[in-house]
């Protein structure tokens, strides 16, 4: 028998109409708050990200459904896609990566300015998914480095939120010196960008 | 300081023309074309186009699989209606082998197929609308393709990329559920149709976006290999559905919306009318699934134990259907050779499939007759002398699928 | 009169002779297969003829056999007369050594990019097309992917290992 799920014909009273972001570790007093710069910028970059959506295929499909409004993305501070790699900081690959579109997706990365996340939705971008083909880039960390990957063909916006987060996890706990690093650049140096 | 410390390439200086890149990468999400623009201030001279972007290799893929895992194959086709692509697939293997599905299964294929035409023409106008400028009708739009959504995960479990339905028929019957969320669509989608065709088909800053803005003849378009839509917003009221039945079409009473000047505002209206259609036509199936008494009305796949999988009951128990399993699975059954050409009425036009089989599991040859590569062509000659945003008004009212057009 | 495949048949025997084409019908299409020098003129001949009218090209595409010796290749055509609702399909062979076939751009604006992705796929140059070079593949492949002998999967990939896929 199979089960009402996404059917909402109960109503579930609402507990709290408003959910706050946890305020980061630090000490508080009277009129002043003392934390770390990294947490604050942490927490600021991380709830007002700018996406990038390369959408190709099916997965650029879900994408829409994930910023409708049924899903919603916004609400987690990813109101405003961008299509100008100046202007973004999460680079959302979603779709097959074929070999003629690998060296695309390299000169976009490039143009987007530090720091800069890229996320890769699907199997497809994740490792070349059922398209194990001559034509199609296994997976696109052959040619950028890519820091969440989401399974699933097409995963479903949920998986889709869920990828976000954790990009939100890495962005908010990131340090404020990691571009410039050591191990970032040995990183980009592995595939072959300064 | 007397060198030059730019190249520039050769004719640079005296080209009168801007190049522009409408590159693979362009924020109409239309999927992954490309078009070097050759513009003379505003107006286009002319357009050098380059696709494979999304190149897969499916008729490579297929000369691998056994022809029930090329339905994975079709889906990814044209995903904004994957049902479509899927039911055209399982119609061309049952040409093939020689099966030939019940009444029950043949409606029941309709009104998938004709919500999944809705999916897709749904977002063809509403992104037209966003190519417009206007965001709502989409965003609004897009709340009832989710409830397609909802009923395709109750029918096969998927949302997307569906794989639905089987060589015969269905893998398992619809659930009452699906009824019940198909009724609720029924009862819900004509008023937000209404509203979103209230919002554009009158508007005259979207009527002055597309009125006079790409049109094609039908001679020209015919000569081209137009189908769908963009051939009957051209004049012509060929519709595969009509001409060449499958699926027991003939048995519903439906219009084919045509239009006369084929251009942008036509195939607008041409999208939206066959919308109402749809809906007329799922109706009438619904409607008729439902007078199916006693037996009948459990029916949902064809009945071919060599090709449709015995039920696991029966695997567990028969020694017949055991064998049967068991040849199915390893691919021994009798695939007999010869070609089959089988085409449907896609959202796009005539997705036809060309199948030469030699025997063996796998096809010898499947090659996808695909619309949107067809008809892309043409691209060049309807924007030639227009200005750069009726190109983009163009492209997206020609509903280009990226994934159909390279497959 | 209704356009039946004897009827079609019948005219062609008529215009081009008793030995031309080979005939077979299957799944209720008839299927003419001629030599490659003529198919021009047959599909002119379908074209233009006031009965026949074969007006919209469908499909355009290749096939390859490699154990046909001299005839590996061939152009598989899929027209169609919108109004008598008749389909034909129409084959020439050649061979993989001299792969030459003419152009039916002249006649179907339609067959540009189909002759241009069947080029693509199986090397077949189609003599007087305005524009023949790779439309799906990338322009430096230097082989012709769909020939039976070139494998699917890329060969150079490390991160993938045929012996878990069966294939080693």
């Amino acid at each position: 028998m199979s089960r009402p799920v996404s059917y909402n014909l109960v109503q579930k009273p609402l507990e709290k109409d408003i959910s706050v972001a946890p305020l980061p570790d630090g000490h508080q007093g009277e009129g002043f708050f003392a934390t770390s710069l990294d947490a604050v910028i942490g927490l600021a970059r991380k709830n007002s990200i700018w996406p990038l959506p390369f959408a190709t295929s099916c997965c650029g499909i879900e994408f829409m459904a994930t910023m409708g409004s049924h899903y919603d993305l916004a609400r987690f501070g990813s109101e405003r896609v961008g299509f100008s790699p100046r202007q973004c900081d999460l680079l959302m690959v979603m779709g097959t990566i074929a070999k003629k579109m690998g060296p695309v997706v390299r000169q976009v990365y490039l143009q987007m300015a530090e720091p800069r996340w890229v996320i890769a939705v699907g199997a497809c971008a994740s490792s070349g998914g059922i398209f194990d083909t001559y034509s199609v880039l296994q997976g696109i960390d052959q040619v950028v480095p890519v820091d969440v990957y989401v399974p699933g063909c097409p995963p479903r916006p949920e998986a889709i939120i869920d990828g976000v987060l954790r990009i939100q996890d890495l962005v908010g706990k990131e340090s404020l010196r990691r571009r410039n690093s050591e191990q970032y650049k040995a990183l980009l140096n592995s595939y072959g960008i300064q | 300081m007397t060198e030059q410390h730019i190249k520039l390439p050769a004719g640079s200086i005296e080209k009168t023309t801007t190049t522009l890149n409408l590159g693979p990468t362009h924020p109409a999400t239309h999927g992954v074309m490309q078009n070097i623009l050759e513009l003379d201030g505003e107006r286009i001279v002319s357009a050098d186009q380059t696709i494979g972007y999304i190149h897969r290799a499916f008729e490579k893929i297929a000369e691998r699989r056994p022809l029930a895992q090329i339905t994975t194959l079709t889906d990814r086709l044209n995903y904004c209606s994957s049902p479509l692509n899927n039911m055209g697939w399982h119609m061309t293997c049952e040409k093939l082998l020689g099966v030939q599905t019940p009444k029950r299964v043949d409606y029941l294929r309709v009104i998938v197929m004709e919500l999944a035409r809705i999916a897709d023409h749904l977002i063809c106008n509403s992104i037209m609308g966003v190519d417009a400028g206007a965001y709502t009708g989409f965003l609004y739009v897009m709340q009832f393709r989710e409830l397609i959504y909802e009923i395709y995960e109750e029918i096969c479990g998927a949302r997307l990329t569906t794989n639905m339905g089987r060589i015969g028929g269905f893998e398992r019957d619809f659930s009452p559920l699906a009824f019940e969320k198909l009724e609720k669509f029924l009862a819900e989608y004509p008023k937000a149709l209404k509203e979103f065709e209230d919002m554009f088909q009158r508007n005259r800053i979207f009527m002055d976006r597309t009125m006079g803005v790409g049109g094609i003849s039908a001679e020209r378009a015919l000569n081209y290999g137009f189908t769908g839509p963009n051939l009957r917003a051209a004049g012509v009221d060929y519709d595969v559905r009509v001409q060449n039945p499958y699926s027991r079409y003939q048995d519903f009473d439906f219009t084919i919306p045509v239009g006369t000047t084929g251009d942008c505002y036509d195939r607008w209206l041409v999208r939206e009318q066959e919308m109402w259609q749809s809906l007329s036509i799922i109706r009438q199936a619904y409607q008729k699934v439902q007078s199916f008494k006693g037996a009948e009305a459990s029916v949902y796949h064809a009945d071919t134990p060599a090709y449709y999988l015995p039920a696991k009951e029966d695997v567990y128990t028969k020694m017949e259907a055991l064998i049967y399993h068991f040849k199915i699975i390893m691919g021994e059954t009798e695939i007999p050779a010869g070609e089959v050409y089988h085409s449907i009425e896609a959202g796009n036009g005539e997705l036809g499939f060309y199948l030469i089989s030699d025997g063996g599991r796998a096809p010898y040859r499947l090659h996808f007759r695909r619309p949107c590569f067809i008809y892309y062509q043409a691209y060049e000659e309807l924007i030639k002398g227009s200005m750069l945003s009726d190109a983009i008004m163009t492209m997206s009212s020609l509903n280009l699928i990226a994934g159909e057009m390279d497959a | 009169m209704a356009l039946t495949n004897e009827y079609i048949i019948q005219r062609l025997k008529e215009k081009f002779g008793e030995d031309l084409f080979t005939f077979q019908e299957s799944y209720g299409l008839l299927e003419l297969v001629a030599p490659k020098e003529m198919n021009l003129k047959v599909l002119n001949f379908l074209y233009d003829d006031a009965q026949l009218q074969f007006r919209f090209l469908t499909d355009l595409t290749g096939v390859h056999y490699p154990n046909l010796t001299g005839e590996e290749l061939a152009v598989v055509y899929h027209l169609h007369n919108l109004q008598s609702n008749c389909r034909i399909r129409f084959k020439v062979h050649t061979s993989v050594d001299q792969p030459e076939v003419f152009t039916a751009t002249g006649l179907f604006s339609g067959a540009n990019w189909m002759e241009r992705e069947t080029y693509d796929f199986f090397g077949i140059q189609f003599v007087g097309h305005p524009n023949l070079k790779r439309i799906l593949n990338v322009d430096e492949m230097d082989y012709f992917p769909l020939r039976k002998e070139f494998p699917l999967e890329d060969q150079t990939r490390i991160d993938k290992d045929d012996e878990m896929f069966g294939r080693g």
